[in-house]
């Protein structure tokens, strides 16, 4: 069955092809609105709180209602691409940014911030994203991901009472800003190579033009992925993740590091294979670098930490390093594992951070390993949720991140990346070292004191996070196959199935 | 397929079922033992019924193939493709029967036997379970199949020789057949890898169909196949040299021993050898070498019955000593008269057990009475009980016949069919003649340790106690009632194969026709004259008469003493009391030089130093010391994290750049 097709050539099939994002750009104007006129306490936050749920929920419901339908484009995707790809990577940042918004109902309240304007920077970095994950031409892709920078570099410094948050949110955008003229100077190189910006264009003049290895575009295509390191925490340029994950309110970390960082690889990888793929041969070894020292270096570090939210922001860079094995290896496979271990990772991600928001005050930069010592004894099934993320994040049989790693390493082995894979699971076995010590505390250890956990407590709608992601989790563990259909569905036909006559 | 069979699954789920359900009832509600013994017995004959109609529809259709009923593909993994899938054929439409009926009795008795202990639900879930896995065992269409029947009924008996756990001995009699029985297992995968690597499937179907073009005759590979399979009949079947387990077994509850270590799970060895007689067949070494160890067995196992005292250790021997008979059956490629004897032997030998188990619970009960504590098993504290027990005095005197070899009871036709066959092979090799008279004196020493038994058990004075012989009981009707049905099945269970000489002869012999003929060619013509054929019936009626009326003569009853007056023995009667100091050899050969390597060598040296010390504490460290290094570059200053920035862009470059 085909379904409907949109004319993209014309400004009225534009309009409609980017329906779900104006929807969500027509709640901000109304979110907007509301935080003119209701903004002076926690009761107004929480209204603005709910009303960023609704847009979110309704643009989920358009996006979805694309991908039954099936929608498609007629001909060339100009500016916006129209497929499976695009309606799953929204899904995945429309539920990471609803899972945000419940993680912050309870938390902005508990810690005495009103900044209802937090839910609308939330919604704008959604949009952005969207734009990311649904761009087909460079220029919109660089949009989307300055309408989310700029968005996240006020999130992550939103607490104006915390200096590690205003520190956090400096550097990131110091930081953030260097990496952004990399990109920018990437998309001017590959424009000036191949005379357009437009991702199926780029393919076909790659292919006709025989610029596989015309000086131009590489350096076009090292700086696209200079920018991309940077957004997506890959070493060399993840220096900012610690410090910023461990500065930015607990539920903005737990955005950060699932949505943002899943926004970065979606644009990656269809940046690579849509537009790309002729020219493998320039960006595979250097993702291959990327993915092994990434993995090394991210799992490493984390081993030698002692807090959990740093912990957690170390584990996100090694995260990073398999998600960068998928890239590698270039394939339509790849992009399925991709999409699926984004699902899967920012279900755990944020979950993880829940309970960590859950046991601490104050930003939760405190919060030690050790203290979740005896938490078996007196939240038991908060420590059961903590133990589905803690194994799912460390890839563990029955958890959906198991699933998800065995797709990535299939899809590297597949690709001849055998080296890469056994880089991946011996990472795996060292990121062992530092998620198992957490179920230790929490089963093996007796409570610190009396009080321990007295105030550990997930209220409200954070309780449905903690449930539902575990749920999910192990829901996924146990029967992936529909997802990875989706997944694989999602991602097929993702280079361009464009008949090009070579002519020299 | 008659329809009946396609009703199969249901024969081995309703144990299962009942599992699960006395299994939730042990830990939700142990006191409920009405719903428990509903439970447990109820599926078993439920589960008796639809075998008796699978195979009603075996015998009516009489096929030539096995039915295979397929469920679902379990293991597919490159070339080897193994399915969940169960074989119906006459073969194990015997074992069906035996399984089920023989379970269904001893269930029943359990009710009575079992009452009072407190882990009743325990018990029956763990006796549902073991009838589950013996179905599967031997339903099992592929090797991998039975071989998880093989585990789980191992498992079973494990949990059951150690039901009563918390006295340590008993726990050690359950981990001392578990890890015999694993040596045998190893056999059996290592046999299970080398058929697949030879024929490239491990369906019996296939392998049989293809073994005759694969293996030649005598040749290397297959006679290390069969023996290798051997070695699990003997970890599983108490054969030399891994018997040991079955008499520490007898730690379990007396219905465990009867069902389990009697009847059933015991005879799985001597079922596998009649499964792949196809097999043996082409390795004549392997097939002497099985009967050989049995005939061995059976004589070396008869002498140490001969001392025992402990009533259910004398049984345990004279078990192990049958087994051997039936090794010694399909050894000779008699597969038939080894299944023979396996059927007749479960229904006198449960007999036995459960009439043990009858007596040990009226002297338990009689100690319990008057608060003494002697032991209940010991025959030295029994004797004449066969005034207050007569019915169950009739039973066993039925059985002990049975065992013994008396004419026109049943274990005189199968133990008769295995040594004429026995004998009919020696005319082409000597060497089995020696077995033949190995399996005589094994005869003539059953039918004497077997009334030295009764005569101790039931007749001349009672050694009990003054207080205690007013509280010895005749067992309830739900006791006496199995035993009944079983002496049935021992007296009549010879009809089921009569020698040559007499009408409606062979019957199981034809029976199992369409699975043995594969091994025929093989084997020379099993055929014996008449005249020899009665002269080794009146031989085996000398035999027998010899055995008993020599233990009637010789054994004076009257002159024991309670255990606890006993004088201590001396000379070969303490060896033999000893069991030839087997357990102490295999202590100080095999045990003692384990623990020595696994406490000094394995542990504290290979696991503590090596592999704890160098490269699980070791790479810990070093992974950790590395991380410490790489978290000194995360300094906060953006400066730093700029000029690595830049580095990373100039190695990037200088990748993509070619």
């Amino acid at each position: 069955m085909i379904g409907p097709r949109i004319d993209l050539s014309e400004p009225g099939g534009i309009a409609v092809a980017l329906l779900p994002e104006l929807i969500l750009t027509g709640w901000c104007l109304v979110l907007m609105l509301a935080v003119a006129w209701r903004h002076r306490d926690e009761e107004d936050q929480r209204f603005v709180g709910h009303l960023a749920l609704i847009a979110l929920v309704t643009t989920l419901v358009a996006v979805v209602w694309f991908w039954i339908r099936d929608v498609g484009p007629v001909g060339l995707e100009v500016m916006v691409a129209l497929d499976g790809f695009r309606y799953a990577s929204a899904t995945i940042f429309l539920l990471g940014g609803i899972l945000a918004v419940m993680l912050s109902l309870g938390y902005l309240g508990r810690e005495r911030m009103v900044v209802p304007e937090y839910y609308l920077l939330l919604l704008l970095a959604t949009v952005g994203m969207m734009f990311m994950g649904g761009g087909a031409d460079l220029i919109v892709i660089f949009l989307g991901l300055e309408l989310m920078s700029v968005s996240v570099y006020v999130l992550a410094g939103i607490n104006r009472r915390s200096v590690f948050a205003a520190e956090a949110a400096l550097k990131y955008f110091l930081l953030g800003a260097f990496a952004s003229a990399f990109f920018l100077y990437g998309i001017a190189l590959i424009y000036g190579s191949t005379g357009s910006t437009n991702l199926t264009f780029i393919y076909v003049q790659v292919t006709s033009l025989g610029l596989e290895s015309n000086l131009m575009l590489s350096v076009g295509v090292g700086m696209l992925l200079v920018g991309f390191g940077f957004k997506v925490a890959a070493v060399p340029f993840h220096m900012w993740t610690p410090d910023v994950y461990d500065g930015a309110p607990t539920p903005v970390t737990a955005f950060m590091a699932a949505a943002v960082k899943a926004a970065g690889f979606v644009a990656l990888i269809r940046v690579l294979l849509q537009g790309l793929a002729p020219a493998d041969a320039v960006w595979t070894e250097a993702v291959w670098w990327l993915a092994a020292i990434t993995m090394v270096v991210g799992n490493l570090i984390a081993l030698a930490q002692r807090h959990l939210k740093r912990m957690l922001a170390y584990s996100s860079i090694g995260h990073a390093g398999y998600l960068l094995t998928a890239v590698a290896s270039g394939t339509e496979l790849g992009a399925a594992a991709l999409l699926y271990y984004v699902f899967a990772y920012t279900l755990m991600t944020v979950g993880a951070f829940a309970i960590l928001a859950a046991s601490g005050r104050g930003g939760e930069r405190e919060v030690l390993i050790d203290d979740f010592s005896g938490l078996a004894q007196r939240r038991p099934w908060l420590a059961f949720a903590m133990t589905v993320f803690m194994l799912s994040l460390l890839g563990f049989p029955g958890t959906a991140g198991f699933i998800g790693k065995w797709y990535i390493l299939s899809a590297a082995v597949d690709a001849d990346q055998a080296v890469l894979a056994v880089v991946l699971v011996g990472a795996s076995i060292v990121s062992a070292g530092y998620y198992l010590p957490v179920i230790m505390a929490m089963y093996m250890k007796p409570p610190i004191s009396e009080a321990a956990h007295e105030t550990t407590r997930v209220g409200g709608a954070a309780r449905w996070v903690v449930g539902a992601t575990a749920a999910l989790l192990l829901l996924f563990g146990v029967w992936p196959n529909r997802a990875l259909d989706v997944a694989r569905d999602g991602s097929r036909q993702l280079t361009p199935d464009v008949m090009v006559t070579v002519s020299r | 397929m008659p329809a009946s069979v396609g009703w199969v699954w249901l024969v081995v789920l309703l144990p299962l079922a009942g599992f699960v359900a006395n299994g939730a009832l042990s830990l939700l509600r142990p006191e409920a033992k009405r719903a428990v013994s509903a439970i447990g017995v109820g599926v078993l004959v439920l589960s008796f019924l639809i075998a008796v109609g699978v195979v009603g529809g075996v015998a009516t259709a009489a096929p030539h193939s096995p039915y295979v009923l397929t469920y679902w593909q379990w293991m597919p993994a490159g070339g080897l493709e193994i399915d969940l899938a169960f074989q119906v054929d006459q073969l194990s439409a015997v074992m069906l029967m035996v399984v089920t009926g023989v379970s269904m009795v001893i269930h029943i008795f359990s009710v009575g036997y079992m009452g009072d202990d407190p882990g009743y639900a325990r018990y029956f879930a763990y006796l549902n379970l073991f009838v589950f896995f013996m179905l599967v065992l031997v339903l099992g269409a592929n090797f991998p199949v039975m071989f998880v029947g093989w585990e789980g009924v191992g498992l079973c008996s494990y949990l059951l020789i150690g039901f009563w756990f918390e006295n340590n001995a008993f726990a050690d009699a359950g981990k001392k057949a578990f890890i015999m029985n694993r040596i045998g297992d190893f056999g059996f995968l290592i046999a299970m890898f080398m058929i697949f690597h030879a024929v490239g499937s491990l369906s019996f179907v296939e392998v049989f169909e293809a073994a005759p073009g694969t293996f030649e005759v005598g040749g290397t590979t297959i006679t290390l196949i069969t023996l290798a399979l051997f070695l699990g009949c003997a970890g599983k079947s108490a054969q030399i040299p891994l018997y040991t387990w079955l008499p520490d077994a007898m730690a379990g509850p007396t219905p465990v021993s009867a069902l389990i270590h009697a009847a059933t799970m015991v005879t799985a060895g001597v079922y596998l050898v009649a499964r792949t007689n196809v097999l043996f067949a082409i390795a004549p070494v392997s097939s002497f070498v099985v009967a050989a160890v049995g005939a061995a067995t059976a004589l070396f196992a008869a002498t140490i019955a001969l001392k025992q005292w402990d009533i259910k250790k004398v049984l345990a021997y004279s078990t192990v000593s049958q087994l051997g008979y039936m090794f010694m059956g399909v050894g000779v490629g008699a597969y038939a008269a080894g299944m023979f004897h396996l059927t007749t032997h479960a229904f006198f030998k449960a007999l036995l057990f459960l009439g043990s188990g009858s007596v040990i619970h009226a002297l338990h009960h009689a100690y319990h009475a008057t608060h003494r504590h002697e032991d209940a098993q010991d025959m030295r504290n029994m004797g004449g009980l066969r005034r207050a027990m007569p019915w169950t005095t009739g039973f066993m005197w039925v059985a002990t016949l049975a065992i013994a070899g008396v004419p026109l009871f049943s274990g005189f036709f199968s133990k008769d069919e295995i040594l004429a066959m026995t004998f009919v092979r020696g005319h082409d090799a000597g060497a089995f003649y020696v077995l033949w008279m190995v399996g005589v004196v094994a005869a003539l020493l059953t039918a004497f340790y077997m009334t030295r038994m009764m005569l101790y058990t039931f007749h001349g004075p009672n050694r009990t106690g003054e207080q205690e012989r007013g509280h010895l009981r005749e067992a309830p009707w739900v006791m006496t009632g199995p035993l009944l049905v079983l002496a049935v099945g021992s007296v009549f269970a010879g009809l089921l194969n009569l020698p040559a000489i007499l009408p409606g002869s062979g019957w199981l012999h034809h029976w199992l026709e369409p699975v043995t003929e594969g091994s025929a060619a093989y084997l020379p013509d099993l055929h014996l004259g008449s005249d020899t054929e009665w002269m080794l019936l009146g031989l085996a009626t000398v035999v027998a008469a010899a055995g008993i009326l020599g233990a009637w003569n010789f054994l004076k009853p009257a002159q024991l003493k309670p255990a606890r007056e006993a004088p201590v023995e001396t000379g070969i009667q303490r060896v033999l009391l000893r069991k030839w100091y087997v357990d102490e050899i295999y202590d100080w050969l095999v045990v003692r030089p384990v623990m020595w390597m696994s406490d000094r060598a394995f542990w504290k040296v290979m696991d503590v130093k090596v592999i704890d010390g160098a490269f699980v504490n070791g790479s810990a460290t070093v992974a950790r010391a590395l991380g410490w290094v790489g978290s000194r570059f995360q300094t906060g200053s953006v400066g730093v994290y700029l000029f690595l920035f830049v580095m990373g862009v100039l190695i990037l470059m200088r990748a993509v750049i070619r």
